[in-house]
């Protein structure tokens, strides 16, 4: 188990391979430490969060390295309080954050509906865990709709990230905060139980962040200025439409700015596997080895969940193309997919639900049928 | 000629949207009241809770946060623990904090947060129609008890001042009542005490239970309320400091 005390030993490690002149800054960290670790360095101010598993590296690094940063550190009493502190600190201008995994982020779904409402930055880190109830620890994508779908009540949108590397998780984590404050929202980074607990090198350091508007609307006190109110409750005619039109301005402008998205191979590809996250990595083996059996495979891969990158699948859609999703689950980006491509190609699914998590074989074997039947 | 009387600055100028005979408007005076003799009006953030008073911000004039029902005091949390030099109140009905909030009004309490907490205990649900509270009194009429409340099907009044009052983590609870003018002063000695308080640091929650009259859905006239306040309702919500 890496700690946090394993974790600023390696970092001076790493200084002191900076001195004798090597430029090697990479650590191996857990992706459920150094996400923490970067959400310190992309400067949030308070984390609140409750345990629950695979996630709990996030809250016992919490624990230790906020207040040895001076910032705040609190164990709620249940998800529902964590997303509220988390409220209450965002409503007074701080960046906050906090991370759960999936029945934990289902309980949240009210204060992330109220962040909604009420124009609020915030991150919430989604570990993802197999379901429905209960259902069990193993690493799962299950969450996909609740993430992109607003996930509690009213017309709403979460930007949702979904990186597939623990340095992807790590880049991730900063630029949520950046989109948070930016677009005043609740940004969502969807982990898995695999991101959260593997380990892999990863550099940490600031990355340069964006020219972010000014929080003039924070609760710091009427001193000066007239009262600032935080609010959600819009009852005078037309006046809950109107926040909505607004809310729908900045999600059209997030679609057309803040996509993010990957793809390899698709150029002269007849099959297309769509997959993010961990998914996408097992992916990314499968076509490799059918690239080298002669098959003409390539992948691409969100990174933005919502705003989904809509136009590039369709834009590879323009040509006949079989597209293959891939996720742990029984197929819910495939929608995304299907709405994206909109006919214009046949669209297969392959899935595990429950935690089980697709091998590489199987996605490969997968491939190699679609293959036959499209007699390349 | 010498003023005697005037409206205190915090409280704004505007008519309320209470009933008629409602004590929320007495408790916003007496809370605008202790803001402007404390002299924290710049440095004192409120959360309105969902009840009748979910519009406080539109009569307290300091910075103000709406939040979902209950949860007002883990908004408080993430507010006073980033901001330990700003004095945050939260403003709750017995719905609010008795019922949907009593693990966040109990796990503040129980963390020792550093927070002022007015509880408007009147007995019944106010915003939504008249339903029952878990503080409705044991044979009281409310939408969703035609025939009163019994124990047997609803439980007993919850005391929650009693229970929060055996936390190590909270310092100072009194249960007040608008009941007449010298109740109202009591009460107002015991917010401007538990303002106080939080001002000087003290390691821990305050909070002022308030027995305010519904008129509307007690079926009352305004007068009558008062009286049943002073009568009834003391018999299981007694008057006095409970700690502190």
């Amino acid at each position: 188990m890496s700690t946090a005390v394993n974790t600023s030993k390696k970092k001076n490690e790493a200084q002191k391979q900076k001195a004798s002149g090597e430029t090697d800054h990479r650590i191996l960290m857990c992706g459920n430490e150094a996400l923490a670790e970067s959400a310190i360095i992309a400067g949030c101010d308070a984390y609140f969060g409750y345990p629950i598993t695979p996630q709990n590296e996030v809250t016992a690094y919490m624990s230790k390295r906020m207040p040895e940063e001076g910032r705040v550190f609190v164990q709620s009493e249940s998800e529902l309080a964590a997303i509220n502190m988390v409220f209450g600190a965002s409503a007074t201008g701080k960046r906050t954050m906090t991370s759960s995994s999936s029945p934990g982020v289902s309980l949240m779904q009210e204060g992330i509906s109220y962040l909604a409402g009420a124009e609020l930055p915030a991150v919430i880190v989604n570990v993802m865990r197999g379901g429905p109830g209960l259902g069990n620890i193993a690493p799962s994508q299950g969450d996909y709709f609740q993430a992109t779908r607003g996930g509690g009540h009213g017309d709403y949108r979460t930007i949702v990230l979904g990186p597939s590397s623990v340095q992807e998780l790590v880049d991730c984590m900063q630029l949520a905060f950046d989109l948070a404050d930016q677009y005043q929202m609740p940004v969502i980074v969807l982990a898995d139980g695999i991101l959260g607990q593997m380990m892999e090198p990863v550099v940490l350091e600031k990355k340069p962040g964006r020219k972010l508007p000014s929080k003039d609307w924070a609760l710091t006190g009427a001193k000066g200025r007239q009262q600032n109110i935080v609010r959600s409750l819009w009852l005078a005619e037309g006046a809950l439409e109107r926040l909505n039109y607004k809310l729908q301005g900045r999600y059209e402008q997030i679609q057309k700015d803040e996509v993010l998205c990957e793809q390899y191979g698709v150029e002269d590809a007849d099959i297309v596997v769509v997959a993010y996250g961990i998914a996408a990595r097992i992916v990314r083996g499968a076509v490799t080895i059918a690239r080298e059996e002669g098959i003409k495979v390539g992948w691409i891969r969100p990174v933005t969940l919502w705003p989904f990158p809509s136009e590039q699948i369709s834009k590879a859609a323009d040509e006949l193309r079989i597209f293959l999703t891939v996720e742990l689950s029984m197929g819910q980006m495939v929608e995304d997919v299907k709405l994206a491509i909109s006919g214009k190609s046949p669209v297969v699914f392959y899935g595990r639900p429950g935690g089980g998590v697709p091998t590489v074989d199987e996605v490969l074997d997968k491939i190699r049928q679609l293959t036959t039947k499209r007699k390349i | 000629m010498k003023t005697a009387f005037t409206r205190t600055p915090t409280y704004k100028d505007v008519p309320t949207h209470y009933c008629p005979g409602c004590g929320h408007g007495i408790a916003h005076r007496l809370l605008a009241e202790t803001i402007d003799e404390l002299d924290i009006h710049e440095r004192t953030i409120g959360i309105a809770p969902v009840g009748c008073a979910v519009l406080e911000y539109d009569y307290i004039d300091v910075d103000m946060v709406e939040v979902a029902h209950g949860r007002a005091p883990a908004v408080a949390t993430g507010m006073k623990r980033t901001n330990p030099d700003k004095i945050i109140f939260s403003y709750q009905g017995d719905g609010d904090l008795a019922s949907i909030g009593a693990g966040e009004i109990l796990h503040a309490g129980h963390r020792g947060e550093q927070i002022t907490v007015i509880f408007i205990n009147n007995a019944v649900y106010g915003m939504t129609g008249g339903q029952m509270a878990p503080t409705t009194m044991i044979n009281q009429v409310t939408a969703t008890t035609p025939k009163g409340r019994t124990s047997a099907g609803q439980g007993y009044p919850l005391q929650v001042s009693e229970l929060l009052a055996t936390l190590p983590g909270t310092i100072y609870i009194e249960r007040c009542a608008l009941s007449s003018p010298a109740e109202i002063r009591k009460t107002k000695k015991a917010i401007k005490h538990a303002f106080e308080l939080q001002i000087e640091g003290s390691p821990g929650m305050s909070l002022v239970e308030v027995l305010s009259p519904c008129p509307t859905y007690w079926r009352m006239s305004p007068v009558d309320a008062m009286k049943w306040i002073g009568e009834e309702m003391v018999k299981v919500f007694p008057l006095g400091r409970l700690k502190g």
